[in-house]
């Protein structure tokens, strides 16, 4: 199942991917002051991926990501954790926010946008993880 | 000095990237940054003569009294010097005997990150940080035991290692703990000014015996020595370093530096001494059972960690100074040997020294520096081993409670050591020389530097121990002990040590001559040993296994009701026990219900009812969807949009999933009696009752302060945001979402494993299920 879908769910796929994940980011991106942040922003991108897998298939979907699901876990991972070290750099207590403003864009960069981003990855990634996991098992039975 | 710990952690994860830079070079190159720290250590070596005690500041988590302080003292000053030089040494080593193997730099990696770990617990003053280097030096030391990991029993034996010092780590974690409450300071360098409290507190025996057998596992003390032997089945670069030279010396230096703390009771003495002096005995025999080159040299790393122990134990000035001494002389020859070992291991194919003959003149320098090595844990002059085995034996001879114990189990030890030295040393390298796999020639020059040097040093110090009486003196202060009037000497004149030294070569020689003999006859032992500490190791495995096992199909027997029956009824019990029992129970709630309201509610209701009630299960599914939908509802109506947006997402996912699994369920039955349905029933309505009661109660009555008032507040002059939520989730309590992050990744990580495994099960295994689809 779920190998390629019909002519209006490919084409609505496509066409939908782009502002899903220009959605998400946007999500994660005002988060901090408005509804939105990591965790929705990842589910909402979780979702768009989920859609396009359904339209195309794993395959397909595993070109266009080009890292694996379970990459992205680790790459969050890593992104939560580093987040905490500035701090450290800087003698503060360990994890405490740093914030540091980008002059020309006036944008508000932090350790905690960081951590947001990491987030974002672990949940798009085990989302994506359970569910290719899960596709892979049928077509792995739809192969015999 | 913290910089350079951390940077050598973060050099161990480049090791890989290293590696495709420098190729074969990459050991060498990444030896110069324990170089480069033992060069800083020798530098403060003035300072820390002059008995001045190093606090390298760093706070890391002030809220909870957790700091990355290093304290580096005489005593941490050596051990970390140890480290740093043979770790130096160990990485150039390894490069020749891993060369072109293919997990090099996986072995890089670990054995950096490992070298670090060590470093960081000898240095570390926070018993929390200690703590944490003490778990990693466990973790690196499994990894690297199973370095060769398509060997079965090196999986085995790592998992042995670990089982056993972690084991012990966590009695270490309710001794520090205790430790801390009863000294009231989580920092070593104030809990040593507070002997005297922490000796007459109440809780000095427990602290202490869950501190000791922390530090025994680690130190493969008697009955826990087995796994050190075991260990074996690492590279021997990693025996060299971990098995002898650090990593079970950890134990030791935990005791050391808590001596002046919690050393000098009658629990402390009698403990230490006589299972220090239990432990020599038993390495000590067990070694000369075995042919096996490493197994030997193994068990007598137990006997010296037994030597050590015994020292401590006995505490008295002389019994300290011999306590430095022999540290320092062990972790040179046996740095030494193991590396020899290596050599040969590497040049001839084999570790069977009865498989070994006559090789002086194949590799003349290799049997110089193994001469050397053996010579000084034989103990015999003018080597540092002899000025160490001296004073060992001067202060049993001194010992106040069990001397005749002690004092046999010592000099028994001492002569089997001498007997294990001279099978090391002389059988390989003299008599008539054998075939052996590979045909040996002298070994590379950068494997023979280490083992040189640490031989030389030995014989430096040996010939002139004078040179280390400022190094004793210094280390004896961060073991509590008076410094003045340290001398050592190679010579002390016609003594009770001497005689018994003299006794000991004689009967180890002896020992040596009927070696073959003896090994036949001691054969018979093997019922005897099989039923030793490690069987009971094994026992207490299988044992925890079938325990396992048992409560798994009790508890989670595969009936998803039972889990959930059995989760919720555990909530009811302590919520509803809290509820009416610790606070006193109020209901005075105006019930002010708009229509929209009730609405809502009443769908949340209908979906409830109807997910129940349903006869197949995509309409339960849709039910349980308006149910969802509604508590987003409900988050819009109180304003709470990000939970509503999550909520609406979750729903959206969880149609996802379900489309991929609805296919492949089972038709839709009901399996449960009517009488089972009756009882989930009543659980439910108990739930749902008491948590109805809970939030009454949470809405009446007096209310506490609430924390959100504190996050309202600070959330934009502290955390820069307007989104409370969001501000807690990423800022305020983002430990908390840390913790989440790493839970859902290994959700994933099980989801994953569980459907890749159970896919390639199927297909290997078993035919497919008939495939049924009810009404999807």
């Amino acid at each position: 199942m779920a190998k390629s879908g019909t002519l209006i769910l490919n084409a609505a796929a496509r066409l939908l991917l782009p502002l899903q994940l220009l959605f998400s980011l946007f999500l994660l991106l005002r988060g901090h002051d408005e509804p939105g942040g990591g965790f929705i922003a990842g589910l909402v991108a979780a979702a768009a991926f989920a859609l396009y897998l359904f339209a195309f298939g794993r395959r397909p979907l595993s070109r266009m990501l080009a890292v694996s699901p379970r990459d992205l876990v680790a790459m969050g991972l890593l992104l939560g954790v580093g987040s905490t070290l500035p701090a450290w750099w800087v003698g503060e207590p360990f994890f405490t926010a740093q914030w540091w403003t980008i002059p020309i864009i006036d944008f508000k960069a932090s350790t905690v946008l960081i951590f947001d981003v990491g987030v974002y990855l672990v949940v798009v990634g085990s989302v994506l993880t359970a569910i290719t996991a899960l596709v892979k098992t049928d077509q792995h039975e739809d192969e015999r | 000095m913290q910089l350079a710990v951390l940077g050598g952690f973060a050099m161990a994860s480049l090791a890989p990237l290293l590696h495709q830079w420098f190729g074969a070079q990459t050991p060498r190159v990444m030896a110069l940054l324990p170089a480069a720290i033992a060069a800083w250590l020798l530098g403060q070596w003035p300072v820390i003569a002059a008995g001045e005690v190093l606090l390298l500041e760093w706070a890391w988590v002030p809220g909870l009294d957790i700091t990355l302080t290093f304290l580096i003292d005489g005593l941490s000053w050596l051990f970390a010097l140890l480290i740093t030089v043979i770790g130096a040494l160990v990485l150039v080593y390894s490069g020749e005997y891993l060369h072109g193997h293919r997990d090099l730099p996986r072995f890089l990696v670990v054995i950096t990150a490992f070298m670090m770990s060590m470093l960081g617990l000898v240095l570390a003053d926070n018993l929390v940080t200690l703590f944490v280097f003490w778990e990693l030096t466990s973790i690196t030391s499994y990894l690297l035991i199973g370095f060769n990991h398509t060997d079965p029993a090196a999986r085995k034996a790592a998992l042995q290692g670990l089982f056993v010092t972690v084991g012990g780590g966590l009695a270490l974690l309710a001794g520090f703990v205790m430790l801390a409450v009863a000294g009231d300071s989580w920092s070593l360098a104030e809990l040593v000014q507070r002997g005297e409290t922490l000796r007459d507190h109440a809780l000095y025996t427990p602290l202490l015996l869950c501190v000791l057998i922390g530090a025994f596992t680690k130190s493969a003390q008697f009955p826990f020595h087995f796994w050190l032997p075991n260990a074996m089945a690492a590279p021997t670069p990693v025996s060299a370093y971990l098995h002898s030279a650090t990593m079970v010396k950890a134990g030791i230096y935990l005791l050391a530096r808590l001596h002046p703390a919690l050393g000098g009771t009658e629990l402390w003495v009698t403990t230490l001494s006589l299972v220090g002096a239990l432990t020599m005995a038993t390495g000590a025999f067990l070694a000369i059972r075995h042919t096996n080159i490493k197994t030997l040299l193994a068990y007598s790393t137990v006997m010296a960690l037994g030597t050590l122990t015994m020292l401590l134990g006995l505490g008295t000035p002389q019994a300290l100074t011999a306590f430095v001494v022999f540290l320092l002389a062990h972790s040179l020859y046996k740095g030494a040997l193991f590396m020899v070992a290596g050599i040969l291991d590497h040049e001839t194919g084999t570790k069977d020294v009865t498989a070994m003959g006559g090789l002086r003149r194949a590799m003349p320098r290799t049997a110089a520096v193994a001469g050397a090595a053996a010579l000084s844990l034989a103990g015999l002059p003018p080597l540092l081993g002899f000025v160490g085995k001296e004073a060992m034996l001067a202060s049993v001879l001194a010992a106040e409670a069990w001397r005749p114990l002690i004092l046999l189990l010592a000099f028994t030890a001492a002569f089997l050591t001498l007997a294990v030295a001279a099978i090391v040393a002389l059988r390989p390298f003299f008599g008539a020389p054998r075939e052996t796999p590979t045909s040996p020639h002298e070994a590379p020059s950068a494997m023979l530097a280490g083992p040189a040097l640490l031989a030389a040093l030995s014989l430096v110090f040996g010939l002139a121990p004078g040179l280390l009486d400022p190094l004793v003196a210094a280390t004896l202060a961060g073991i509590g002990a008076p410094a003045s009037g340290v001398h050592l000497a190679l010579w002390h004149g016609l003594n009770l040590p001497l005689a018994l030294s003299l006794l000991s070569l004689a009967l180890g020689l002896l020992t040596y001559r009927y070696w073959d003999r003896l090994r036949a006859r001691l054969a018979c032992l093997a019922p005897l040993m099989a039923r030793g500490p490690e069987a009971g190791y094994e026992a207490l495995m299988a044992g925890m296994v079938a325990f396992a096992g048992w409560q798994t199909r009790l508890l989670q027997n595969g009936h998803i009701r039972n889990y959930l029956a059995m989760t919720l009824l555990v909530l009811v019990g302590l919520v509803g026990h809290a509820l009416f029992f610790r606070h006193t129970f109020t209901l005075d709630v105006d019930l002010d219900v708009y229509l929209h309201e009730a609405v809502v509610a009443g769908l949340m209701v209908a979906g409830a009812v109807a997910a129940c009630v349903m006869r197949s299960r995509l309409a339960a599914v849709a039910a349980l969807g308006t149910m969802g939908f509604s508590i987003a509802l409900t988050f819009v109506l109180f304003s709470a949009p990000d939970l509503a947006i999550t909520q609406l997402l979750v729903e959206t996912l969880t149609v996802i999933l379900l489309v991929l699994v609805l296919f492949r369920l089972p038709r839709f039955a009901t399996l449960s009696t009517p009488l089972e349905r009756l009882r989930d029933l009543a659980v439910a309505a108990l739930t749902g009752g008491l948590i109805t009661l809970l939030m009454l109660s949470v809405l009446s009555g007096e209310r506490l302060p609430r924390i959100s008032d504190y996050m309202v507040a600070n959330s934009q002059p502290l955390g820069h945001g307007h989104n409370i939520v969001n501000v807690i989730l990423v800022d305020f309590r983002a430990l908390d979402t840390l913790g989440e992050m790493f839970v859902l990744a290994l959700a994933a990580t099980g989801v994953y494993a569980m459907l890749r495994f159970h896919a390639r099960d199927h297909a290997t295994a078993r035919p497919a299920p008939p495939r049924e689809s009810d009404d999807g």
